[in-house]
């Protein structure tokens, strides 16, 4: 019973930094929304997915103490991430092209 | 010297009341094994008399023995019993819970009551499949592939069975998720990856699919059942829908689940050859990583089973190419075993049969599934008995005399007794002769061009399908004979010490049967799993 | 029986994997998303107008407030203020009631416009944007459900906090619940661009 009931040992992240990172993406969202606003054609689905990829990764890192994981967990993580583009960018080889 | 009594009993002795509830509640990963390796035979047991019963009626052309109704719920039934109730959980729930533990020293899995819980999700699949068969309009009729346009329409009860699917794969997901924690977490001490049973590393790369690819057949199944009820259009042509999508998706999960299924009977194969050869395994580290790569290269190829659906010519290509790049660590683990048997002193007791006859039918399935995988000739042989043949050889010949070699070899540990060795081996070579005599034919028809899930067949075919069909019968008396031998030795066998075969990982240091807690101290490992230095048998 | 000590790492990895099977399960929602959207460009542009961008980032602000508030309440738990954890909890669980009744509101609007799945007015419109609606009532719906499963996770741990079952020195259930509440909102960080910001 050598371990028993201690602290997982988890990093305690403070009330001012959590809502620094709540803020930052309170601010990605106004600009992902006025982005769309402008007709940049094709650079609006790059411009809508890279601001959400961006607060993704800020939910993940540190909300989600990502962070602060060892790295097995963030390569497990990473994986995760590699098999879902996998999925959805292979399939493209058949409809891309399709005749 | 073995007394009678409870001490011997090791975890088959009565905990708590006893009785039955305390096998069904248990968390004890020795029990809950066993659960499931009684319930995958049972269910192995009722889908291979449906499969005679198919054999039976496609003996003869023409209408006869079975409508053809029936015949198309018949084989979609032996198809989803098969699949996702035997073949996807066989090795790993049973074998993986009862041995994996113990061969890494551990006392349980990392998650026991996650682990019970899977159980009981796998008994509401098999229940909710029955269900499926017996209400409603008739049992469903799609194949096990359950492909649109088609399972949207049939009238049968899809809805229910793609409902049983989906607790199935849920089941399935936390086993997975409980192997890949336990093998990180519970190793141990000195039990580096570098020595770790190979078994347990195919159980972690089977893990990994089971956790990533598993997800993508519960969403396709959500997604039938969601366009029967509320007729989204997603897969239907005259709305836009696009088929082709669907195909994807069911190929996405159902292409690494062949993995699911022939990892873990590679991992029971890796074990016993160094064992009856007196070897270590030959290129050790290239199996356990042939293991992984094969489960992330598996995960590239699905759309070969799609070349002749209408797909872009590209994605044939590069699929077709990527085929070929997984049949590689394959390749490497069969020559890795015929090294380590090769100048072994080779004492051929049945487990090895078994394995033996693994090499030899996952061999020409393999090597067949490559004419298939080779775009070029699958447009001849697609759909047909050419296909069938495949992949009962891959996964009855392979993962079937996998898992019946996985029983042979722990039946001392489990079980604490023996079992008739002669009786044994004929039961191998009964049911190697039947299934090469069911299923060689197969290839030779599908070559000659008859398409797969048909009622009839014309005249040309009789006699190939006919011998097919005496194959079957064959195949049945091996497999009886082999299953009467084993409850034989369940019941009356000799009673057997730690270690029977000789064998150097940890499982065999334990009792046979092992106690109810596993290990009385927590053991420290200094060898490699194959390292039989000083290791001999004990009887 | 020894009671075995709690393995936290084990815990967390445990919830990580069972959360990577939840976005390869959105995944493949997402794949179809992607087949259609490339094929329809145009069509998805005029349906994404339909769709109210205020509700959508109204309901995005929620989200990303209960990620915040729950977040919060697991550092009041590691410093022993239980209190101030369980407050954090039930504001966290209020956002997804609240983000549910937005939702409630979205759809009603939709539906009694005769924009449903399977429904006639859906039959009439160009292909593209039929597609378009039921992929939006595919994925909302989900995640909806998602959002009620991780709220209904969320009230039981503050029922867990309250008895003290989960506290200051053993507080891995409240994470993995947070964990899995994150995921909801990353989920939503997609669909929101996806269907409201598209037009
Ligand atoms: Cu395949």
């Amino acid at each position: 019973m050598l371990q028993a009931h201690t602290n997982s040992g988890g990093h305690i992240l403070g009330n001012g930094f959590l809502a620094f990172i709540w803020a930052a993406l309170m601010v990605c969202t106004a600009i992902t929304v006025l982005v769309a606003r402008v007709d940049l054609g094709f650079l609006n689905v790059v411009a809508a997915l890279g601001v959400a990829t961006a607060k993704a990764l800020l939910v993940i890192l540190f909300f989600m103490h990502l962070r602060y994981e060892n790295s097995l967990l963030r390569w497990m993580v990473f994986m995760a991430f590699v098999i879902l583009a996998i999925c959805i960018g292979f399939t493209f080889f058949d409809l891309a092209w399709r005749p | 010297m073995h007394g009678n009594g409870t001490e011997d009993a090791g975890f088959w002795a009565p905990l708590g009341r006893g009785g039955l509830s305390s096998w069904i509640f248990s968390t004890d990963h020795k029990r809950i094994g066993l659960l499931y390796l009684a319930l995958i035979l049972a269910m192995f047991a009722a889908a291979t008399v449906i499969g005679v019963v198919l054999r039976l009626k496609l003996m003869t052309p023409g209408n006869t023995l079975l409508g053809p109704q029936t015949y198309n719920a018949l084989f979609t039934l032996h198809g989803v019993i098969m699949i996702f109730l035997v073949v996807i959980p066989s090795i790993p729930a049973s074998f993986g819970n009862i041995i994996m533990p113990l061969q890494i020293g551990a006392n349980d899995v990392s998650f026991p009551r996650l682990n019970l819980f899977s159980w009981w999700l796998y008994v509401l699949g098999a229940v909710l499949a029955l269900v499926s068969i017996f209400t409603g309009s008739g049992a469903p009729d799609t194949g096990w592939t359950f492909y649109v346009p088609f399972s949207e329409r049939t009238t049968t009860n899809v809805n229910v069975a793609v409902l049983a699917v989906f607790v199935l794969g849920f089941s399935s997901i936390l086993t997975g998720l409980n192997f890949i924690t336990t093998i990180h977490r519970l190793r141990a001490p000195g039990l580096t990856w570098n020595r770790l049973p190979l078994f347990v590393w195919s159980l972690y790369a089977t893990a990994w699919i089971q956790v990533l690819a598993t997800p993508i057949l519960g969403i396709t199944v959500l997604l039938i059942f969601a366009e029967r009820v509320l007729h989204l259009g997603l897969f239907d042509p005259g709305r836009g829908g696009d088929p082709l999508l669907y195909q994807h998706l069911f190929w996405i999960y159902s292409h690494p689940a062949v993995y699911i299924m022939i990892l873990p009977a590679m991992g029971v194969v890796s074990e016993i050859v160094p064992v009856f050869a007196r070897k270590p395994i030959f290129g050790y580290k290239m199996i356990a990583f042939s293991s992984l790569a094969i489960a992330f290269a598996g995960s590239l190829v699905w759309a070969h089973h799609m070349f002749t659906s209408g797909m872009s010519d590209l994605a044939v290509l590069i699929f077709s190419f990527l085929t070929f790049v997984v049949a590689i660590p394959s390749a490497i683990k069969v020559f890795n075993w015929l090294s380590t048997l090769y100048k072994g002193s080779i004492s051929v007791e049945p487990p090895l049969l078994y394995t033996l006859g693994f090499i030899f039918m996952f061999s020409v399935g393999g090597l067949t599934g490559l004419v298939l995988g080779s775009a070029g000739t699958d447009i001849h042989v697609h759909d047909t008995y050419f296909v069938v043949a495949h992949f009962h050889y891959v996964i009855f010949g392979g993962t079937g005399l996998g898992m019946f070699a996985a029983m042979h070899y722990w039946f001392p540990k489990v079980f604490g007794r023996g079992y008739d060795a002669r009786r044994a081996a004929w039961a191998f070579w009964i049911s190697f002769v039947g299934m090469n005599v069911l299923y060689m034919p197969m290839f030779v028809m599908g070559l000659q061009g008859m398409p797969r899930r048909y009622y009839d067949y014309l005249p040309q075919f009789a006699r190939l399908q006919f011998v097919s069909t005496v194959g079957s019968w064959i195949l049945v008396a091996g497999l009886t004979l082999m299953f009467g031998n084993l409850i034989a030795g369940i019941r009356n066998g000799r009673r057997v010490g730690a270690n029977p075969w000789g064998a150097a990982t940890l499982e065999w240091t334990l009792a046979s049967p092992p106690p109810h807690h596993d290990f009385p101290q927590t053991p420290v490992v200094e060898r490699g799993p194959y390292d039989f230095r000083g290791v001999s048998a004990d009887d | 029986m020894t009671e075995m000590h709690k393995d936290y790492a084990a815990a967390k990895m445990g919830m990580w994997l069972f959360l990577f099977t939840e976005i390869l399960l959105f995944g493949g929602l997402f794949l179809l998303y992607a087949a259609y959207r490339h094929r329809f460009v145009l069509a998805f542009h005029q349906a994404g107008q339909a769709l109210d961008v205020v509700l959508g980032g109204a309901n995005t602000v929620v989200l990303i407030t209960s990620s915040l508030f729950v977040a919060l309440s697991i550092t009041a738990l590691q410093q022993g203020r239980k209190v101030r954890c369980q407050w954090f909890l039930a504001l966290t669980i209020l956002m997804a009631l609240v983000f549910l009744v937005n939702k409630y509101f979205e759809w009603s609007a939709k539906f009694s416009h005769g924009i449903y799945p399977g429904s006639e007015h859906l039959a009439q419109l160009p292909q593209g944007q039929a597609l378009f609606y039921s992929l939006y009532f595919a994925m909302t719906g989900l995640h909806g459900i998602h959002v009620l499963l991780g709220a209904a996770l969320l009230g039981v741990v503050m029922a867990f906090v309250a008895r003290d079952r989960v506290r200051q020195d053993d507080y891995v259930l409240l994470e993995n619940a947070g964990l899995y509440w994150h995921l909801v909102d990353l989920v939503w960080i997609y669909l929101f661009p996806l269907f409201y910001l598209i037009s």
